[in-house]
């Protein structure tokens, strides 16, 4: 096996200001640095206390459903050419790995004494996953939605008022994920003594980057495990991800980093930061950003709500530049066909936020670029239901294509 | 490159001066680009007796600022403001006090930091308010203002423990901007509870001049914000009247009545 091990080509902790190479940071105003700074020395305690890891791992495991499966897809794998994996946070608790990062920061609000969370949302999925949280562990929750997303995941919106939370819409900007986490933000500066901010990916200021990161490598921990058994003791060829924040990449990644294996974030081709950004600072992280020669931020666009965001986690924007992880894009077409194809191979309905590295590996295992026979992880970030309506509305009656 | 032509009133020269001479200051704002007429808002404020003027160049993402100037940076966006057109309108009227920019930092990232200071300069602007770095990352912005002869401005909040607000003292320049409140920018119906507290901590802090800005409306809230502290900025309350349509004139007025009542005291 390759390693490429040491903190420049790993994912280990980033730099005491919260750096991944030149990513990262706290960009912040002053009335904010204060419960950064407690929300880092929260987790740090909470992460090397074995009392909260284990009460963490306990409710994933006995409220979340984990952990969840590897599924060899043999119907999937005999159209591509290669061996095709997926790791099943479709399966846990409410349909997404979103529920991972959420059971950690409400545990880590118990402990810090708050008693309310606030949450922004794109596809509804951590918002949603934000308000389980919150009622498993009896706290008030507020989730910040743009209201273009409010109607495309009308469901979702239904699902977190279902819950007990207040969804509040966002009409500013763009009206969809970036507004949403300006308006969650200007919330935070003004109840930040009792209210913890639920940040929902590996982004923002430190320490979310790095904590959300730590939070979803149960996915990656345990893909790794299960890889092994599968594969007589060895990790895919490939490990591939959905990437709008980045957080199930980067949980996904860090369970692989360390050994050989090819490592894939797969961004919108309308919100690839990676490929069409330039680094900028925005949402309390310097990172790639979608932005014009002055410095305005772009809108993203994509048809899936999840990936519609102009930026990416620092820790990808790092990764990228040492060349340890890829970064590649899908157009919504594609989604649509590979959402297609994974439903009718494998009775498996994905997100369209996932559809996006199917599309990838599909577009990849036909043209060769992944070879004929590789084995390839590709994680299931969340379950078609939340988009049903949608692609319905796209495809109409005709979601019967060759 | 050209050599920055160095016009312009130093910041903290003058708030001092006026300071001294027993003023309390007034620091007005106005969004650049807001309207196409935009600049004799800011000059009517000087007209009127501000003692500096801000001049937001406006972001498409403003998290500390409130509806009201979320509005105006949108809707001078859309009439296709620039950051070089702000400035270049900036630098064809020499004006009788300080200009100070207020924007986001990935308009200066953007541009680099040494360029956009070049540019503050050549506008005539001597000041910038810049208020999504904190001290950790301000550094790097600081040392390049300082080279162009632009006064960084720091901002403290009601949260900000007295070892920060020392630091805070130690490096910020032209003046020490004292955040109200916690929350964003926008008119409050009254004054926040934490700001005379702040403005006491900063003034047993520091000799900078102390300005007290954030949810300041009316004339008797500036009176009393700037009872214990040095000065005060008045901002959403003038630009949401510029938005529902108030004449340069009628800006004038109310700059005007926040003037007097901060000299009646
Ligand atoms: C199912 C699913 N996958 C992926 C994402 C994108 O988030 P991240 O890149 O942080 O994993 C979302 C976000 O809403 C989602 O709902």
């Amino acid at each position: 096996m390759t390693t490429t091990t040491g903190r420049a080509a790993g994912m280990g902790q980033p730099t005491a200001t919260g750096r991944f190479g030149e990513f990262g940071g706290r960009y912040v105003p002053e009335a904010l640095v204060p419960a950064c700074a407690e929300v880092e020395e929260a987790f740090r305690a909470a992460w090397a206390d074995p009392a909260f890891v284990g009460r963490y791992h306990d409710l994933l495991r006995d409220y979340a459903g984990r952990p969840t499966p590897v599924t060899e897809c043999a119907r999937l794998s005999e159209e591509l050419g290669v061996r095709v994996l997926l790791k099943r946070e479709d399966l846990t608790h409410t349909g997404s790995h979103k529920i991972n990062n959420v059971i950690g920061q409400g545990l880590l609000t118990v402990a810090m004494g708050k008693r309310r969370v606030i949450a922004e949302t794109g596809a509804g999925q951590h918002g949603v996953a934000t308000a389980t949280a919150a009622a498993l562990l009896g706290l008030s929750c507020t989730v910040y939605m743009g209201e273009l997303d409010m109607a495309r995941q009308e469901l979702n919106v239904f699902r977190m008022r279902l819950l007990g939370a207040d969804v509040v819409a966002v009409r500013s900007g763009s009206r969809t994920l970036k507004d949403a986490v300006n308006e969650a933000m200007r919330a935070w500066v003004s109840e930040v003594d009792t209210t913890h901010y639920c940040l929902g990916s590996v982004m923002g200021p430190h320490p979310y980057p790095w904590m959300v990161r730590e939070l979803q490598r149960v996915i990656g921990d345990e893909a790794r495990e299960q890889c092994r058994a599968l594969l007589g003791g060895t990790d895919p060829d490939v490990v591939v991800a959905c990437v709008g924040g980045g957080s199930n990449a980067a949980g996904t990644f860090a369970g692989f980093v360390s050994g050989s294996a090819r490592l894939v974030g797969v961004e919108a081709a309308g919100g690839s930061a990676v490929g069409r950004g330039v680094p900028g600072v925005l949402h309390g992280m310097r990172s790639l950003l979608l932005q014009d020669e002055t410095g305005q931020i772009k809108e993203a666009e994509s048809i899936s709500a999840g990936l519609d965001y102009p930026g990416i986690g620092p820790e990808h924007a790092y990764l990228a530049g040492t060349g340890r992880a890829e970064y590649a894009a899908a157009g919504d077409d594609e989604v649509l066909d590979a959402l297609q194809l994974l439903a009718r191979t494998e009775g498996i309905i994905p997100a369209l936020e996932p559809a996006h590295a199917l599309a990838w590996l599909a577009r990849s295992a036909r043209d060769g670029s992944v070879p004929a026979g590789s084995t390839v992880l590709l994680t299931m970030s969340g379950r078609g239901d939340k988009d049903a309506e949608a692609v319905m509305g796209i495809l109409g009656g005709s979601a019967a294509r060759p | 490159m050209s050599a920055p032509s160095r016009r312009g009133v130093a910041l903290e020269a003058a708030l001092r001066a006026r300071r001294d001479a027993g003023a309390k200051l007034l620091v007005t704002y106005v969004t650049g680009g807001l309207t196409p007429d935009w600049v004799d808002y800011l000059q009517v404020m000087v007209e009127a007796g501000a003692d500096a003027v801000e001049v937001g160049l406006p972001f498409s993402d403003p998290i500390l600022d409130g509806p009201t100037i979320q509005e105006a940076s949108a809707r001078a966006l859309a009439l296709g403001t620039t950051p070089t057109g702000v400035l270049g309108a900036l630098a064809g009227r020499e004006q009788p006090v300080p200009l100070v920019v207020m924007t986001y930092y990935n308009l200066v990232f953007r541009a680099g930091l040494e360029r956009f200071a070049g540019r503050l300069v050549e506008a005539g602007v001597t000041g910038a308010i810049v208020p999504d770095i904190p001290l950790e990352e301000s550094g790097p912005w600081e040392q390049a203002a300082a080279a162009a002869g632009v006064a960084a401005v720091l901002l403290a909040a009601p949260v900000t423990p007295d070892d920060r607000l020392a630091e805070l003292c130690r490096r910020s320049r032209g003046f020490l901007y004292g955040v109200n409140l916690m929350g964003v920018t926008g008119e409050r119906s009254s004054l926040s509870g934490s700001a005379a507290a702040l403005a006491r901590r900063m003034k047993a802090h520091t000799d900078l001049p102390v300005v007290m800005g954030f949810g300041i409306s009316t004339p008797e809230q500036a009176a009393a914000a700037a009872s214990d502290a040095d000065g005060v900025v008045v901002a959403s309350a003038l630009v949401r009247a510029v938005l529902d349509g108030a004449s340069v004139a009628e800006i004038g007025d109310r700059v005007g009545a926040l003037r007097a009542a901060l000299d009646r005291g």
